[in-house]
């Protein structure tokens, strides 16, 4: 069964599990990709990168405001326009617009999680241009009209007898199982589109303030065809992505690299600084910049700027036990896996939207563990949940347990007295039921609905210790 | 985290049972408290204890947690700081984390910096009990017996915010007659996480179904861990999933409190993996 992304959060996340092809297909590909993560990182000094990586976002953060502006003045000079873009409808606006004013029809895409936040696809196919995706990922989810499912690897969800399926019926293809023909089908389809796009857009890995220089990795080249071959290229970029020197950028490009899929190094790694000069054979004739805010100071101002320093390797969302689970659709958001479950909710006007994502994690850890920036994800998870407790989200049934438990465990002779209740009452029910309990009533059905539960101890620790001391004599 | 050193051996320590020791797993108390015992420290059990208040803090209720947390450093500070301690020790990596690193964090968050200091200064002589063992006493060998295959689960709180690992896996390889296998993703969540697993039921029990999995590949009769929490969650899964492997807490390992074999009776035992067998003394 397929995650339906505008289901509510419950639906989804039991489409997800009752899908098993859903967790073998992303089991798998997560496994690949961590695998090759811990070979690449434990084959130069890992952690030292990312000490360094680390510093240099802390830096970046400090000084942020500063280095805005000095890639805002670099890139002008650089003869590239330079847009900010408040939200959502600003950024679809000015993209729209520089579409309108070259009479773009046709507009190729490179890979891009920022566009995917502001629904830049929906928007420019609403004003009637058409838009395709070129990462062959993308171009696969774009065929079969659905989000992509992880940072760096959109269509992890899908196995190839389903990505077979979408080709056959989009694109007509004869029907084959072979990666190799099916990628020169997408191949051939999408050279066409190249050479006939009028404007290309993506995203940006980083952008370096010292040059204005704009950094996009990609593995296919697409990337590079996008910011070279159409007249006009727009690239969006989320107002925390930047580096302050080309050593930096080197830094960030080591850390995405290996993080992201464990290569040394991407296959491409395009930098556009300007639009094309006098006496250069090829290049855009105009470079626009937008830069995104989309909540990302707000954000800030919350208290979550540690999850700014987020270079988007996706490395916590292949460690992660959860995202393994459910993949990447049940969060039902832009961003998911352990960085989604934080970003979605602060970048969003209320917290209290996402409500459930914070919730989505057993805080094991394995995401800051992998973290090429070491961000603290799970102690963020962890303020969330007290931020939406602070807002009054949380459910008061929820909230009246916990106020009572705390007060009943503020006690020891109510406290022992529950032990002896609770040890009489669930022997004698385990005691009808074989042993174990195997109903609770809600909200423990939770806990019962897959696990059997023990009964408490006939007698606890104390009393032993009790018990003990009385034998031997002292007080 | 600053964790204090010894000069001299400790010789008393006080026992942060946790409360689903003390009321799911005595047994598992009674073996912490025979473990240290043999080794020559003696055991104080402040029976004002309840709940460390980690529910509350997992689930986002702070206020709650800092009630609870100032009932327990009112209960603990002051054994350690008169000098009536040298140590507080838990059977429990996910407890002493909530102690020993959360309880800073929340009073620090709540500007009560003199209570922020004291848990502090408590969390650099609060130790899990397999730390203390190896640490802090240098202890390698317990002298306990138990035949059979076993394969150790590293419950997270303990191995990644307390950073132990090695000291349970020392103590597990000279239990003579045990065979400890690898485990397959052996640092992935058994799915447990406090009220994730009421929560997102559905997505704990798979992850805890996944941990099921990679033992029963191993092929060990037995998985062995650090907390009696992933312990619960664990032998719910594999006694409603009618596998016949089941979780042990260490220290009942470690205190031959198991019996002479691991091999699995022909009927499955309860989710229970406590073994009462100590009450006849």
């Amino acid at each position: 069964m397929q995650v339906d992304f505008h289901a509510p959060y419950k639906d989804r996340v039991r489409q997800a599990l009752s899908d098993p092809n859903l967790r073998s297909a992303v089991s798998r590909a997560t496994d690949r990709m961590s695998d090759a993560r811990h070979t690449s990182m434990d084959s130069i000094e890992g952690q030292k990168l990312r000490t360094q990586v680390r510093q240099m976002k802390e830096h970046v953060l400090r000084n942020w405001p500063e280095y805005l502006e000095q890639l805002e003045t670099n890139l002008t000079s650089n003869g590239c326009t330079v847009h900010w873009a408040e939200g959502i409808e600003d950024a679809q606006a000015i993209v729209k617009d520089i579409a309108l004013q070259n009479s773009a029809k046709l507009i190729v895409k490179s890979k891009s999680m920022a566009t995917e936040e502001i629904h830049l696809n929906h928007a420019m196919e609403e004003a009637g241009l058409r838009v395709v995706e070129t990462d062959l990922g993308e171009y696969i989810i774009q065929l079969a009209d659905e989000p992509p499912s992880h940072i760096v690897a959109p269509v992890i969800h899908k196995r190839l007898e389903e990505i077979a399926e979408v080709f056959q019926e989009k694109l007509d293809m004869p029907p084959t199982r072979e990666p190799t023909k099916m990628t020169s089908l997408a191949r051939a389809r999408l050279r066409q589109e190249f050479f006939a796009a009028t404007m290309g857009i993506s995203g940006c890995n980083f952008a370096i303030a010292e040059t204005g220089t704009i950094c996009i990795v990609t593995n296919e080249g697409n990337g590079r065809m996008v910011s070279s071959m159409p007249r006009v290229y727009v690239a969006v970029m989320g107002i925390e992505k930047l580096v302050p020197t080309v050593e930096d950028a080197y830094l960030q490009l080591q850390a995405l690299c290996r993080s992201a899929t464990g290569q040394n190094l991407t296959v491409y790694c395009s930098m556009t600084s300007g639009p094309r000069q006098e006496g250069d054979v090829d290049g855009p004739e105009q470079v626009h910049v937008v830069l995104l805010d989309n909540g990302r100071s707000r954000m800030f101002a919350r208290g979550y700027g540690e999850a700014l320093m987020c270079i988007r390797c996706g490395a916590c969302l292949n460690a992660c036990p959860v995202y393994q689970e459910i993949g990447g659709h049940a969060y039902g958001s832009t961003y998911n896996g352990p960085i989604g479950a934080v970003i979605t909710p602060a970048l969003a006007p209320e917290i209290g939207q996402f409500k459930e994502l914070p919730h989505a994690t057993s805080l094991c850890g394995a995401c800051r563990e992998v973290c090429p920036v070491k961000i603290d994800l799970p102690r963020l998870l962890l303020d969330l949940r007290s931020d939406l407790v602070q807002q009054g989200v949380s459910p008061k049934s929820e909230a009246w347990g916990i106020k009572s438990y705390a007060s009943l465990m503020s006690s020891r002779r109510t406290y022992e007295s529950l032990g002896k209740m609770a040890s009489i009452g669930s022997n004698v029910y385990a005691g009808l039921s074989g042993g174990n309990i195997k109903f609770m009533p809600p909200p423990l059905n939770g806990w019962t609905a897959y696990r059997d539960f023990a009964p408490f101890a006939p007698k606890s620790f104390r009393h032993w210790w009790r018990q003990r001391k009385k034998l031997r004599g002292q007080t | 985290m600053h964790k204090a050193t010894f000069e001299q051996r400790p010789q008393r320590v006080a026992l942060f049972v946790t409360c689903m020791v003390d009321m799911l797993y005595p047994g598992v108390g009674i073996a912490t408290c025979e473990l240290l015992e043999k080794n020559g420290v003696e055991v104080v059990f402040p029976e004002e204890q309840t709940c460390c208040g980690q529910p509350a803090f997992n689930a986002g209720y702070r206020d709650e947690a800092r009630k609870l947390a100032r009932r327990f450093l009112s209960i603990f500070g002051p054994l350690v700081e008169s000098g009536e301690v040298d140590a507080v020790v838990a059977p429990s990596g996910s407890c002493a984390t909530m102690t020993s690193h959360f309880f800073e964090a929340i009073f620090q968050e709540s500007k009560e910096l003199d209570l922020s200091h004291q848990a502090e200064r408590l969390a650099s002589v609060t130790f899990e009990l397999t730390e203390f063992l190896v640490d802090v006493l240098g202890l390698v060998d317990t002298g306990a017996h138990l035949q059979g295959k076993a394969v150790y689960h590293p419950c997270c709180h303990l191995y990644r915010e307390l950073g132990v690992d090695e000291q349970p896996r020392k103590l597990l390889d000279s239990v003579e007659g045990l065979e400890m296998v690898d485990l397959p993703h052996a640092q992935d969540c058994c799915g447990f996480g406090g009220l994730f697993a009421i929560k997102n039921s559905g997505i704990s029990a798979a992850m805890g179904r996944a941990k099921a999995r990679s033992a029963q590949q191993s092929g060990a009769d037995a998985i062995v861990l650090c907390d009696v929490s992933c312990m619960t969650h664990i032998n719910g899964i594999l006694s409603r999933e009618g596998v016949s492997c089941r979780a042990h807490h260490i220290a009942e390992v470690l205190n031959d409190h198991l019996g002479s074999s691991l091999t699995t009776p022909s009927t499955p035992p309860p989710a229970q993996a406590d073994h009462p067998r100590r009450w006849g003394e």
